[in-house]
């Protein structure tokens, strides 16, 4: 497979990210009935069908090299989206392992793996970057092994540490994270940085994710899907950056609102590390303005009723707020209140 | 990589009376995944007409790729696999196993770690050994043993922490006092120990008395094995009748039976496969996290994916 880049779009300035309509059906649409709310929505991350997102481990799609400039764009400003605690560096070799082995595989044509004893070589083709260095050694790399590799692959990454029967986020690439902050979080538990979380306690959820995720085994890794609305399409909106991405929630009209507002639904696989017994938590982000949606009127029915009924917990939560009722309005004119059925798929 | 990886016996060795180590090897092509120090696989032993399985320690190098090793100590009692292993493994057979799953890691915040190994339980603590002295930490051994013929791991062992093994030999009347053991350690330590029951249960008991934090004291568990006994099951809507086989659990035998049945996570964790109990001759066994205590005792409803019946015949809604 063969993926036609856009090396040129951004996700800042004059946001020139778009889908292709090649995207907007591999979309992973993440609301199977009419109603949402939290739930322990995990499942084995299994290989789905070709071309769908689920596909490969790590999905790589015609956003990539924008994406990773956008990243590069970010650390440079604030280096403290990449974090790992000295413990965490097997972690990090295994993460870099694990990542340079599936992308190697399943994107054949793109990268490439050569390993001969500990002497590993890489090849990265869309970012044109080769690197021989020794696995375990730091110090032939360019920078330590979790960012060297999470600068080359598309979305945010922690890892977790287990002990004390509980998880630490004690090493994390966050430069796409909705409203959440790394440096605030590193080092918490599973239950601490879920803290601003509403309803999801009570519902136990946390507590049996929690308990289900400790006895995650190598090799079955596991994936859920998570939804926020994002105002243009921004990598970077994390509370540090706040004023500058903030105030945009306050510019949605009823002309603009299928153009500005963007359903973001980020992918999270969950992987066992095998060397040093952490879990990697990949969140790979997804965006689609309702135009893109309402190009397929299934969803765009299906988001109208979600929004319409949504809990108002929840919209305060993800900050929806200030644009939902005008969100709705706009899709209602897709939405006949035919019966969809349940499922996610477009048609 | 699959939920099971077949494996072949390369190399048995006696190493003392009742003893036995085994090397293993990938039985195709490729090699086998890194592991992390405390990791144990799960062997299926073709005992009779169904597998039986059981966990072992990994002992080696958790970095080697190509031979991973175990040792068994024969137990007479047992109705099974340690026997099987002792007097009917050869080199050349083939096994399926479990990949490797470790429920008893090191704590990589630790600043000083204590292994404690009581006679066959030395398997695990020789692979965090390992870890211990290629990360540089800083640990120590104590190892426990019948007589001097039972230090079977000895030589591996000071190889590893020259110096730094402590040696307990039983028949000598040398025995390790966890009360003297365990006090006056610095804030950060770690203790680890894997023997017999009455020996950790002595060495915990030792370190809650002397105020250690529960987080900081470690004993080795296993995951009891998936699947159990085996029970029969009837679908009352879908008109079935069948065994759950003990390899396999409620939801993959209705699967195998090919009626479809609600899952997500298949971990006990989701929800999704709740199925309403008809009728039920014999215990329920909940295994699940997501049932309320109240749901568990109605009686009325089971979470496929991990939980079964203790003999009799069970009547599902499905
Ligand atoms: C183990 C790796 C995980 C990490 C590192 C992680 C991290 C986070 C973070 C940082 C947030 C934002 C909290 C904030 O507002 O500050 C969040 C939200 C949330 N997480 Fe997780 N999470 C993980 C796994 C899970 C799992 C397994 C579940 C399963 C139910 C889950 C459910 C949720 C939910 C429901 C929210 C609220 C999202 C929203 O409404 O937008 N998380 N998570
Ligand atoms: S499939 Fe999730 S609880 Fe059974």
């Amino acid at each position: 497979m063969s993926i036609a880049f856009k090396p040129d779009e951004t996700f800042r300035g004059d946001y020139s990210y778009r889908n292709s309509p090649v995207a907007i059906r591999r979309f992973p649409f993440p609301f199977p009935q009419d109603q949402y709310m939290y739930s322990v929505n995990i499942e084995p991350h299994t290989k789905g069908p070709a071309g769908s997102v689920f596909e490969n481990a790590f999905d790589i799609d015609e956003h990539y090299v924008a994406e990773m400039r956008d990243r590069a764009i970010t650390l440079e400003r604030d280096p403290g989206r990449c974090m790992s605690l000295p413990h965490m560096i097997d972690a990090e070799w295994d993460t870099l392992e694990l990542i340079m082995e599936s992308l190697a595989r399943d994107y054949p044509d793109l990268f490439q793996l050569h390993r001969d004893g500990a002497r590993w070589s890489w090849i990265n083709r869309p970012l044109g970057l080769e690197q021989t260095f020794t696995f375990g050694d730091v110090a032939t790399l360019p920078c330590p092994p979790f960012e060297y590799i999470t600068r080359q692959c598309q979305g945010d990454f922690v890892i977790m540490d287990q002990r004390d029967n509980d998880l630490w986020a004690d090493s994390g690439m966050i430069t796409s994270q909705a409203d959440w902050s790394l440096m605030f979080d590193v080092g918490m538990s599973f239950k601490e940085w879920h803290g601003p979380v509403p309803l999801a306690h009570d519902m136990g959820i946390f507590e049996r994710a929690l308990k289900y995720l400790l006895m995650l085994q190598q090799g079955r890794p596991v994936r859920r899907l998570n939804w926020t609305m994002t105002i243009n399409p921004r990598l970077d909106t994390s509370p540090e950056t706040y004023p500058e991405w903030g105030p945009d929630r306050t510019t949605v009209t009823p002309d603009n609102v299928g153009d500005k507002v963007h359903l973001r639904v980020e992918l999270q696989g969950l992987f066992r590390l095998p060397r040093s017994n952490g879990m990697l938590f990949s969140i790979r982000g997804y965006l689609a303005s309702l135009n893109d949606l309402a190009t397929h009127p299934r969803w765009a029915k299906r988001l109208h009723r979600v929004l319409t009924t949504l809990p108002n917990e929840l919209a305060e939560y993800k900050g929806l707020v200030r644009y939902r009722q005008t969100a709705i309005d706009w899709l209602a004119k897709f939405d006949d209140g035919a019966d969809l059925g349940t499922g996610t798929q477009p048609e | 990589m699959s939920a099971s990886m077949q494996v072949e016996i390369t190399r048995i060795r006696d190493l003392a009376p009742g003893i036995r180590e085994f090397s293993l090897s990938p039985a195709g092509e490729g090699s086998f995944p890194v592991y992390s120090g405390g990791s144990h696989i799960v062997l299926s032993l073709p005992l009779g007409a169904r597998p039986h399985r059981n966990a072992y320690s990994l002992l080696g190098d958790p970095n080697e790729r190509h031979t991973w090793r175990i040792a068994v100590r024969k137990q007479e009692d047992s109705r099974g696999g340690s026997r099987w292993l002792h007097e009917q493994a050869r080199e050349g057979m083939k096994l399926d196993i479990a990949p490797p799953m470790n429920l008893f890691p090191l704590v990589r915040t630790g600043r000083r770690h204590i292994l404690v190994a009581g006679g066959i339980g030395v398997t695990p603590i020789l692979s965090q050994a390992r870890e211990l002295a290629r990360i540089g930490a800083d640990f120590e051994v104590h190892y426990a043993y019948r007589g001097p013929e039972f230090g079977v791991f000895s030589d591996e062992l000071e190889a590893l922490a020259p110096g730094r093994v402590h040696h307990y030999v039983q028949s000598r009347r040398e025995q390790i006092e966890f009360r003297s053991l365990l006090s006056g350690r610095p804030l950060g330590t770690h203790f680890y120990i894997c023997g017999p029951a009455g020996m950790v249960a002595a060495s915990m008991e030792a370190g809650h008395t002397l105020g250690w934090p529960e987080s900081h004291l470690h004993s080795e568990q296993f995951l009891a094995p998936a699947g159990g006994e085996a029970f029969d099951v009837k679908l009352a809507k879908s008109d079935k009748q069948f065994t759950v086989p003990s390899e396999l659990s409620l939801l993959e035998a209705i699967e195998q039976q090919g009626v479809d049945a609600p899952y997500l996570c298949r971990g006990g964790a989701c929800g999704q496969c709740e199925l309403e109990v008809l009728e039920a001759s014999g215990e329920l066994l909940h295994h699940d996290l997501y049932l309320s205590a109240a749901e568990r005792a109605s009686g009325r409803k089971i979470m496929t994916c991990v939980s079964r019946l203790k003999g009799g015949c069970l009547t599902l809604n499905l």
